[in-house]
């Protein structure tokens, strides 16, 4: 569950309404705001990344993983919190993988 | 003390603005303002002024381009009128939500259709809800004054909200008066540098205009009714201080021989001083009369104009604008606001009149004096009446 900030009294909100604290979107958990999640199935992964380059919110990071037996030794892996399900990972990994299915969508539990 | 010379009034208000020592001017023209900004614009390219001035594509480009120079921590200037005020709308509430300190002088014209260049407060009378400090001038040396003012309530760090000045249309902006007008150095002891409360920096880098929610919203517009409201304590303090440095001190309502008034003409703007010459006929026949303008129109000065009609019998408001279908002109709508709560239950005779530069004579006023002097003496009270239509407003000719 992303943190509940408390709304502000009126008389605490910064001059004009503006936004004082630069990098403060990161407060806005915008995981609650999807209805599926990207699974990963490392069968089939090559590690190549691209997913994650295509990542609108900047959410999948490729680690180290050594016991793979891919090239690259590197595999995805989502910020959660901040995924919105979009997809656009599944998308752009089914264009150039010549295995399908590296990353797949399943329906978020409720 | 300054000089004073027989000028234009356009042009007066664009020395004011100079002598303010703006920053940024970013206007387009629209008769009757046009003097204004052509005026600045050849100060600005004599070098006479240091300010950025920006030729945009419309009055809409120019609100915008003063919010973005105001953003930017500069001192900002613009002018329009009428359907220039109407297109720039939009960007008003912005510029009051984002607490942006901007002058406007506004030449009051009529709204189209029909297209009509002259005199009247349709154009006013619109924009009341954006959120602006709303001043009125009655002569081509308050609307000097009031520009510098203007600067100083918007800039007051208790304030910080944008100001419109507003003045005639043709009446005053194109009408030579003997105006002192008051150079850079004395306006500079009286308004000093511009120091902005927050601006865009990129070494303090903040987001301004950014998306507020439903659970926010309320509370921003909260601070909105806050900051115009408590604007009246700084508009108060400046008007004393012009006085005591300049000798010419404005208050939020004034008053033209209304101390023992039956009835009492209720203006505001040029039509003011036609009214106190009629006010002066009708008193050296006897009748007692007097006059109060609303020189303060937002934020409304709802104690001081309760304090000056006081013992009036009847008050006649002149409107100069009204809505279609409506509960009249928006002057009486608010004075009848005030009233309902009070225990001072005067009736008002609504009347509107001077509408797209239609002069109000004498015998105008003459007229709205019979139908307030017929109320004071137990008729009914009448509906608001566009008292110069030929052809009537109820039917009678």
């Amino acid at each position: 569950m992303p943190k509940q900030v408390p709304n502000p009294n009126w008389k605490d909100l910064a001059l004009g309404g503006a936004v004082i604290e630069p990098g403060s979107a990161k407060y806005n958990r915008t995981g609650d705001w999807r209805s599926e999640r990207p699974v990963w199935t490392d069968k089939r992964c090559v590690g190549c990344g691209v997913c994650s380059i295509f990542c609108p919110e900047g959410c999948i990071t490729m680690i180290p993983d050594k016991t793979l037996d891919n090239e690259r030794g590197y595999r995805p892996v989502t910020d959660l919190e901040y995924c919105k399900g979009c997809g656009i990972c599944v998308v752009e990994c089914d264009k150039r993988c010549r295995v399908l299915e590296c990353i797949v969508m399943e329906e978020e539990k409720v | 003390m300054g000089e004073r010379k027989g000028i234009e009034v356009s042009i007066a208000v664009a020395e004011s603005a100079s002598a303010c020592d703006v920053d940024c001017i970013a206007a387009y023209p629209i008769t009757p303002q046009t003097h204004v900004v052509e005026h600045l614009s050849e100060i600005v390219a004599d070098g006479e002024l240091d300010a950025e001035f920006i030729p945009v594509e419309s009055e809409h480009g120019a609100m915008s381009a003063c919010c973005g120079c105001a953003a930017a921590g500069a001192r900002t200037f613009t002018a329009t009128a009428s359907q220039g005020l109407a297109l720039m709308h939009e960007i008003l509430f912005i510029a009051s939500g984002l607490r942006m300190p901007i002058v406007m002088i506004v030449a009051n014209r009529a709204l189209s259709a029909p297209i009509n260049i002259w005199n009247d407060h349709s154009d006013v009378m619109t924009e009341r809800d954006v959120g602006w400090i709303q001043l009125f001038a009655e002569n081509g040396q308050e609307a000097f004054d009031l520009v510098i003012q203007a600067f100083k309530i918007g800039e007051d760090k208790r304030v910080l909200l944008p100001v419109m000045v507003h003045f005639d249309g043709f009446i005053l902006s194109h009408v030579v008066e003997p105006i002192e007008i008051l150079s850079r150095d004395e306006v500079k002891s009286f308004l000093p540098d511009y120091e902005p409360a927050q601006r865009l920096d990129v070494d303090n880098p903040i987001s301004m205009g950014p998306v507020g929610m439903p659970p926010v919203y309320t509370e921003c517009k909260m601070v909105t009714e806050a900051a115009v409201r408590g604007s009246y304590g700084p508009i108060v303090e400046c008007f004393d201080a012009f006085g005591k440095q300049f000798g010419r001190r404005y208050k939020p309502v004034e008053t033209y021989r209304s101390e023992d008034a039956d009835v009492l003409l209720v203006t505001m703007g040029g039509i003011s001083e036609t009214a106190m010459s009629w006010v002066d006929q009708q008193r050296s026949q006897g009748e007692k009369v007097g006059l109060v303008r609303f020189r303060l129109w937002r934020p409304l000065p709802m104690d001081d104009f309760m304090q000056a009609i006081k013992g009036a019998k009847a008050l006649a408001v002149v409107d100069r604008h009204f809505s279609p279908g409506g509960p009249g002109g928006p002057v009486a709508q608010e004075i009848k606001y005030m009233l309902y709560n009070s225990e001072q239950r005067i009736p008002v005779v609504e009347f509107v009149a001077g509408l797209g530069g239609r002069d109000i004579y004498f015998t105008d006023f003459d007229k709205m004096y019979k139908r307030a002097k017929d109320v004071v003496q137990g008729a009914p009270i009448p509906p608001f009446e566009l008292i110069q239509a030929r052809g009537g407003h109820y039917g009678e000719v």
